[in-house]
């Protein structure tokens, strides 16, 4: 292993990226805009949801409960006719429609209990739940303010209830996308920049010419590992402190240097795993169809857009071989709770773990799959 | 006489480098027209401007390009006309043929010789009858009709030029523009090619032929020669005329000596002298080396010794097992029997040492295009390790032996392939080693260069005892060879000093020699006859064909969308998919491996929320309160935490999601009606579990309360004074699956389509075959749709996969229309292709298409397509980027069609979306594809 020779290889694939302006767009556009978008418009809670009133009642309680579904929850309620619930549901233009009954505030008054329909749009299944929740309890708010004013909802119950929510006080969603959408970022570029690069090269003949020449195999590896990792980790750590601190008024907690300190070990084995695939197809054209289940899988399933718990154990398991997994909950574990290297320092292992099979493998098939291609 | 081409004062620059230079030329028609002259002069750029396939550049005075005047500027006009006309190229793109330089260039290796001929055939209109009888006529003429099933990429150098010669002639063209055919052609072939061209022009007098050479003794034959200089026409004339002009007898000194006095200087003569023998140990050896590569044997049986100091040549045609040899000598390649050893050392990939003795030049450019020359050296004078006083003494020595000096800068992509081989011979070189092995390093560099380069070897050999083995096409390179070896189909044929193979063979040339060796090998006799009159049948009906071709072009001139040149792609584009099974298999299961996955994997159903209970208590009420609790599905309890504190801890890992606190007399209090409070902390860390936690938390705590207090009959039981009934539509039972399997199909038919197209199309642009749609008649729409099509066919298969397992896997009925569901799928997947085709062409290479298809698509897909948020609740620049992409358009016909049974009466206006997104993309696409050259 000699390191002049990985440094002088790194220095080429980082004048390589420089000489290609789309890649360098794309790379800046996926670590800004794509997170902001994403962390501003992107929203698995409860929000700006489209609610559609049907009003047979028109009572001051019915307007009282229209009135009190506000935003940033709820979009301002649309007064709809009943004959129009099936197809405004259909079109998708509501999440939600309310309707009340005829004689509705009248029957509240006189404690006869009467049923509000909430039609729920099920397929917004990332919503639908919470929201319908929500809106139950405003309309028995509401319904209770108009019985006795100034008595809370909490007041009829029998114990009292004080929750906390740690470390994302607010359920803000800008704040978990955007960290999120970070890490799929380095995901998506650790594997495709790597890879791409690599299958370019064996496309051209140049890999095989450097074999020639006083290099091993180890030392291509490790010199396009550094310099894609280089690219991405300083774009990323831009995006977090520009985009995410600055732009997004995300206030990051934990220890910068520990986050780097993990996002290192996982450039590693995203780019190994880059370099694996780039092994392991023949052409341009089959790597990157390869990549679209790879990086899709890495993308939905590490925990970064869904709760890993609620996956079939079997796949969960599955998903522990995927380097994202470990990196999520640590970036999770790091940024938004504060937790230390002697808290973490298990999942670092296998994180470093991970990346060394990939690199294991890449190296182990390496000289063949140069040399017998084309 | 009149002319086929004139050229009125034109200039082309490419950046900083002008390579035409004000020139004014007429070309006569009717003859063998030749371009001579070094690299990098001008010649290609000259011809691909002629063929109408490079766009000139806007003359400085703007309008002089228009004037029919001999002062014109920058104007070219070919067969008549200007060539910078559209409608002009139009009409006369039929006539030209051009076939660009490189072996095989514009052919496509995994087709067969017959698909593509084929392919060329319907390019030009050509029915399937006519096709198949001048296929036969061509193949028959050139001998290649033995091997029409075999693949391109599969066939030998001389065998691809005469393929895309035949590929050339198909449509029996007036003006064949030929540059460099023959460069890298081993001898045999190359004089089988211009037997070739001769017998064609003898029957087709009226064709004219227009060839950049390399090759002074081809252009000795030419009718008429542009001596060219520097982006200028020095001279020009029939070979006569130049050899009278200048005094000389061979062509080769007429042109040197018509070079401008300071090149002249440049160039002497090569005198090798005498090997002093003698040396010791042999430098490379090889006793019974042998490779097969399946069943294929590339090398058979080779043996030789070469010694120390000697300049070993390598001879043979295209594909005989050189670069395979070489490649073993190298250690690239292991043997499957023999041996060879360098210095009397086996290869070994180890050892760093000798291959730092070793300098090796690939016969393709191996260097990095895309950093500049000076760069390239300094990477590899790092990578010898020499020092840096060394490194940079070298770099200046080989930048001015192989004149780089000039081009430092320059990126290597830029460079014309003569001046790329000269810095790939400089890099070989640059350490000093005491072995090169060079595959056809002086393919494509003109004959001024290639001697300075041979001075260089045989200084090298003869002062320093460097032992070169160098294989090579040229003769007069193979005469300076201390000892040559003759090579065909993995065999040594002859090994020997030069001139005594020359005298065995009783031939006065080595050139008729090693001719006579492989016709012998090939088994070939005396052809030159039947070429003839092959050839002759082959323009029997060329008449009819123009006149069938005019009419054509008349009738159906490119405007409008032909359906065969249109069929033309689709066909070779499938062919070629079909070829690459394993990106079939990809493109098909790997939609489905996802469906699986995501199906059972992507859930919003919170489940198993782990949490830990800190009772304070220790009553009747807080045992049964945790025990409840226990009994729900959506909880899972974690073992009981030591304080609050390491509940937070392990909070911080995410091992725990949710603490409730039961305060010391919970059961007392509660008993009372005191309302006694209990403390509940969630991870927030990510929202959505949080809310749904705290939402489920609360509920069930109610209701095991209510039930505690009726055991107890307390009087503290709630009622609600409003009865809230949530139907949750279109899922009842409200599973994540349902909204997620049509999502995923939604999905897949976004990336992969448009991925697979775009890299489709770029690839075009890397492997260079894109040159046959600049000069061919095919319209730019033909072109992209032609592409399009096996995509949308491959997607839509793609659909009907996934529409079968959502079924049969998933149990999703489908409530709607199925029809209006396969109508939307394919709108939409024609809608991705296409957008696939946008990306091609704002890209130049595969990666770049990739990186671009996968980010561009995979946010408007996943996150702001209603898959996992409704398009209703975006806001912002999300929901701009929504709207404007098919996705959010096909979620609602997808999941529209699945669980909401709505139909095309109902989703109407998304079916006409998604037409307008097909007509955006295929428009955009159509812009930024230009037809010619920039």
């Amino acid at each position: 292993m000699n390191i002049k020779n990985v440094t002088e290889l790194g220095l080429k694939e980082l004048f390589s990226l420089r000489s290609d302006p789309v890649l360098i767009f794309l790379i800046i556009y996926i670590f800004s805009i794509a997170v902001y978008a994403v962390a501003n418009g992107v929203d698995y809670d409860v929000n700006n949801a489209a609610v559609a009133v049907v009003d047979e009642d028109r009572s001051a309680l019915s307007r009282n409960i229209s009135a009190a579904l506000l935003p940033p929850q709820f979009k301002t309620p649309v007064e709809i006719a009943a004959s129009d619930i099936e197809e405004k549901l259909d079109k998708g233009e509501y999440l939600f429609i309310v309707s009340f009954p005829p004689r509705f505030e009248k029957d509240v008054l006189a404690g006869r209990q009467p049923e509000v329909q909430v039609l729920v749009d099920a397929t917004a299944i990332a919503q639908a739940g919470n929201g319908a929740n929500y809106i139950q309890q405003i309309i028995q708010r509401e319904a209770i303010d108009a019985l006795s004013p100034g008595t809370q909802l909490d007041d009829l119950l029998p114990v009292k209830t004080r929750i906390r929510k740690l470390f994302n006080p607010n359920s803000s969603s800008v704040w978990f996308n955007s960290l999120m959408q970070v890490i799929n970022s380095i995901t998506i570029l650790g594997v495709i920049l790597t890879g791409a690069a690599l299958i370019r090269e064996r496309e051209h003949g140049t890999v095989e010419h450097l074999l020639v020449m006083p290099v091993t195999p180890a030392e291509i590896m490790l010199a396009k590992i550094w310099a894609n990792s280089l690219v991405i980790l300083v774009a990323s750590v831009l995006s977090l402190q520009l985009v995410v601190k600055l732009w997004l008024d995300v206030p990051v907690q934990g220890s910068l240097l520990l986050y780097i300190f993990a996002c290192v070990l996982y450039l590693f084995s995203v780019t190994s795993l880059g370099i694996m695939l780039g092994i392991l197809t023949n052409s341009m054209a089959q790597f990157a169809l390869l990549l679209i289940p790879i990086v899709i899988i890495m993308y939905l399933l590490s925990g970064g857009t869904t709760p890993q718990e609620s996956m079939p154990v079997f796949l969960q398991r599955v998903m522990m071989f995927s380097p994202s997994t470990h990196f999520v909950t640590l970036a999770q574990n790091i940024l938004y709770r504060g937790a230390g290297l002697e808290s973490i320092w298990q999942e670092l292992v296998i994180l470093a773990g991970i990346g060394a099979v990939f690199y294991s493998i890449a190296l182990a098939k390496f000289r063949k799959a140069i040399v017998t291609m084309g | 006489m009149t002319d086929i081409a004139i050229v009125h004062n034109l200039s082309h620059r490419y950046g900083d480098t002008l390579a035409a230079d004000n020139i004014s030329l007429r070309v006569p028609a009717g003859v063998m027209a030749g371009f001579i002259g070094p690299d990098g002069v001008g010649k290609s750029t000259l011809l691909s401007i002629i063929s109408g396939t490079r766009k000139i550049q806007p003359a400085e005075k703007p309008g002089a390009q228009k004037q029919n005047t001999e002062d014109a500027v920058n104007r070219v006009e070919v067969l008549g006309g200007d060539i910078q006309d559209a409608s002009h190229r139009r009409r006369s793109q039929p006539r030209i043929a051009y076939m660009p330089q490189g072996l095989g260039k514009n052919l496509y290796p995994t087709l067969s010789v017959a698909e593509n001929l084929n392919f060329f055939g319907n390019l030009f209109g050509q029915g399937a009858e006519e096709r198949q009888r001048r296929i036969l006529q061509l193949t028959k003429a050139t001998g290649l009709d033995p091997f029409l099933d075999r693949p391109a990429g599969k066939l030998s150098g001389g065998m691809k030029q005469k393929l895309g010669l035949c590929c050339a002639l198909i449509h029996d063209p007036d003006l064949l523009i030929l540059d460099e055919p023959t460069t890298g052609v081993d001898p045999l072939s190359r004089q089988q090619f211009w037997q070739l061209i001769s017998s064609i022009r003898l029957q087709r007098p009226q064709m004219s032929v227009l060839v950049a050479t390399a090759y002074m003794e081809e252009a000795q034959q030419f009718d008429w020669l542009a001596a060219m200089d520097d982006g200028k026409v020095i001279a020009t004339g029939s070979p006569q005329e130049l050899l009278q002009r200048t005094g000389c007898d061979t062509l080769e000194s007429a042109f040197i000596s018509l070079l401008p006095q300071e090149k002249r200087d440049q160039h002497k003569a090569v005198v090798v002298p005498p090997m002093t023998d003698a040396q010791a140990e042999p430098a490379i050896q090889a006793s019974h080396l042998t490779r097969r590569f399946g069943d294929f044997i590339a090398v058979n049986d080779v043996s030789f010794d070469i010694q120390r100091g000697e300049i070993f040549g390598f001879l043979g045609s295209n594909g005989c097992g050189k670069t395979t040899t070489m490649k073993m000598l190298t250690g690239l390649l292991p043997f499957s029997s023999g041996e060879a050893r360098l210095f009397g050392q086996l290869p070994d990939p180890d050892d760093m040492a000798t291959r730092k003795r070793v300098g090796y030049m690939s016969q393709s450019f191996s260097l990095y295009a895309e950093i500049s020359v000076r760069r390239n050296l300094e990477l590899h004078a790092k990578l010898y390790a020499l020092g840096d006083e060394q490194s940079a003494q070298r770099i200046n020595t080989v930048m001015q032996e192989f004149g780089l000096q000039d081009i430092a800068e320059q990126l290597p992509a830029e460079l014309p392939l003569g001046i790329r081989q000269r810095l790939q011979l400089a890099v070989a070189v640059l350490h000093e080693p005491d072995i090169l092995i060079l595959d056809e390093p002086t393919s494509g560099v003109d004959p001024v260069a290639r001697d300075q380069f041979w001075t260089h070897l045989v200084d090298l050999s003869r002062n320093k005892g460097v032992t070169i083995f160098i294989s090579t096409h040229f003769m007069n390179e193979a005469e300076r060879c201390d000892r040559i070896s003759l090579m065909h189909a993995g065999k040594v044929l002859a090994v020997g000093k030069p001139l005594a193979l020359a005298q065995q063979r009783g031939s006065d040339s080595l050139e008729n020699a090693f001719v006579d060796y492989l016709k012998e090998a090939a088994g070939i006799r005396d052809e030159e006859t039947d070429t003839a009159d092959n050839t002759q049948v082959l323009n029997a009906d060329a008449d009819i064909a123009r006149n069938r071709l005019q009419q054509h072009s008349q009738q159906q001139h490119s405007r409008g969308l032909n359906f065969r040149r249109w069929w033309a792609y689709a066909w070779r584009e499938s062919l070629e998919i079909q070829r690459d099974p394993v990106r079939l298999v990809f493109a098909l299961f790997g939609p489905l491996i996802l469906m699986v996955t995501f199906g059972y994997g992507i859930t919003f159903d919170v489940e198993n929320i782990r949490y830990a209970i800190i009772d304070n208590d220790h009553s009747r009420e807080s045992r049964l309160l945790t025990e409840g609790l226990s009994g729900s599905r959506y909880f899972q309890q974690e073992e009981t935490p030591a304080s609050y504190a390491d509940a937070i801890e392990r909070m911080r890992l995410g091992k725990l999601t949710l603490l409730i606190e039961i305060p010391p007399d919970f059961g007392k209090h509660f008993i009372l009606g005191w309302e006694p409070e209990l403390g509940i902390t969630i991870d927030g860390a990510m929202p959505f579990k949080a809310e749904t936690t705290s939402g489920y938390i609360q509920g069930l705590l109610l209701q095991e309360l209510q039930q505690i207090a009726a055991e107890n009959s307390l009087a503290t039981s709630v009622a609600y004074p409003v009865n809230v009934q949530n139907r949750f539509e279109y899922n009842q039972a409200f599973k994540s699956v349902y909204a997620i399997v049509p999502g995923v199909i939604m999905l897949m038919l976004a990336l992969i389509p448009a991925m697979m197209t775009a890299v489709g199309i770029v690839r075009e642009k890397e492997t260079g075959s894109i040159a046959n749609f600049y000069s061919t008649p095919v319209s730019r729409l033909e072109f992209l749709l032609g592409k399009q099509a096996p995509y949308v066919v491959i997607s839509f298969l793609s659909f009907i996969t996934l529409l079968v397992m959502a079924i049969v896997v998933f149990g999703l009925p489908v409530r709607g229309n199925v029809a209006a569901l396969a109508l939307g799928s394919l709108l939409y997947v024609t809608a991705t292709t296409g957008f696939g085709m946008v990306v091609s062409t704002f890209t130049k290479t595969q990666v770049a298409a990739i990186f671009a298809s996968m980010i561009l698509s995979i946010l408007p897909a996943v996150n702001f397509s209603g898959l996992l948020s409704p398009v209703s609740s975006l806001s912002g620049p999300a929901y701009l980027i929504g709207n404007a992409f098919p996705s959010s358009w096909y979620q609602l016909i997808s999941i529209g069609s699945f669980t909401k049974g709505l139909d095309m009466a109902e989703l109407w206006q998304n079916f006409v979306m998604l037409g307008v997104f097909i007509l955006v993309f295929t428009g955009f696409a159509w812009l930024g594809l230009k037809k010619q050259e920039a």
